[in-house]
């Protein structure tokens, strides 16, 4: 449903504006969320002031320093700092966007970190991805088939791999289908572009013989057609995919069939 | 919330096996109205200004009245499909239902007065 404001017990107050480190003088600010289920106060915004001449180059590396050096209470999900885990997804500059591939050369004046728009937040900058992967879950994200499993493996072209391209790189880091107003508006039953993007993967797939009960479960007027080609998802997506294209595929798919 | 699991949330009531045809008229009438929408604003433009006598003979001609009726029952159409989509995205339950009630109703209504007069002027 639409909101056009917060709920009260999410609007924002100033936080603790934390110290500078002494001595330092290439300083960069960061106004970081902050929410904790255990106090039941409202979300703050906390600033913090991290040294650049001893930091890394990535918004990763700063909220790493200024969770061991400044902050250890911040909290946040990271893993492999590589962009392959998906992680540390969260919204820098006002663009969802993975922390660790993310430079803070990219990012103008002061560094603003908030979890992923419009998602229950578990803290801080974690959002609760619950729903969006059981939504994936739903599309079953794997090979179904029916004929007997071939003594070595399923075969496939070339040309027919190539499809695959474009769609098997997605790390489910969700800021597509966090960027999109439709998810926004409908995400309990809109898939989102993140989902189908994963529903086309399969159902683009060669070795898969499923192609026509996966259409057939996206056949649906909220799961696949809340899709208005809003194209924020394409926008910010950090692996440069574009869910987008993938849901006007199975769109064309679905007339296809039908006309 | 209730007790129910992850995947039960997400798969709802299951999918309504419909929304392509909503979504393959919405493309038709899109395609239409492209070319709809100029020749009525050509064959409505002459007549602007021009007497009653004047419009009365100029829409008992065939091409100038078939081009109005149809843009009349296209677009309000369109417009129907078009607003059901609006109101899915932005309004829940009973609203939901009674706004789609209500612009069909209209739409429908819109296009049944406009083919009146066209008519009216006609014949």
């Amino acid at each position: 449903m639409v909101q056009l404001t917060l709920p009260k017990n999410s609007r924002m107050r100033t936080g603790k504006t934390w110290p500078k480190p002494e001595g330092a003088t290439n300083l960069r600010t960061f106004n970081i969320y902050r929410w904790t289920p255990d106090d039941g106060e409202n979300p703050r915004i906390d600033t913090y002031f991290v040294d650049m001449d001893t930091c890394g180059p990535m918004v990763l590396d700063a909220l790493i320093k200024i969770k061991n050096e400044i902050d250890p209470t911040l909290t946040f999900r990271r893993s492999c700092r590589e962009g392959i885990c998906g992680s540390c997804a969260m919204n820098i500059g006002g663009i969802n966007t993975l922390a660790c591939i993310y430079g803070m050369d990219e990012v103008k004046g002061d560094v603003k970190i908030y979890p992923l728009p419009h998602m229950p937040v578990i803290r801080d900058l974690i959002p609760d991805l619950t729903h969006f992967y059981a939504q994936h879950e739903s599309v079953m994200p794997w090979l179904e088939t029916t004929t007997p499993r071939p003594a070595k493996e399923w075969k496939q072209s070339i040309e027919d791999r190539k499809k695959l391209d474009g769609l098997y790189e997605c790390v489910m880091c969700a800021c597509c289908s966090t960027a999109c107003p439709s998810y926004w508006w409908n995400g309990d039953r809109y898939l989102g572009p993140a989902a189908l993007l994963h529903a086309y993967r399969w159902i683009i797939d060669s070795r898969d013989e499923a192609t026509g009960e996966r259409l057939d479960d996206l056949e649906d007027p909220f799961k696949l057609y809340r899709c208005h080609t809003i194209m924020n998802c394409a926008k910010t997506c950090p692996k440069g995919l574009n869910p987008a294209k993938a849901i006007g595929e199975i769109k064309s798919l679905m007339v296809e069939r039908q006309v | 919330m209730g007790f129910m699991t992850d995947r039960k949330r997400a798969s709802g009531l299951g999918s309504a096996k419909t929304g392509t045809t909503h979504h393959w008229h919405m493309t038709i009438s899109s395609v239409a109205l492209v070319g709809l929408v100029p020749l009525f604003v050509f064959t409505v433009g002459p007549m602007l200004g021009a007497s009653h006598a004047e419009v009365v003979a100029y829409y008992s001609r065939p091409f100038p009245a078939v081009v109005a009726a149809l843009t009349f029952v296209v677009g309000f159409m369109h417009f129907k499909n078009g607003a059901q989509v609006m109101i899915e995205d932005y309004a829940q339950g009973f609203a939901r239902k009674a706004l789609i009630v209500g612009v069909t109703c209209l739409s429908w209504t819109a296009a049944a007065v406009g083919l009146f007069a066209l008519v009216r002027l006609a014949l």
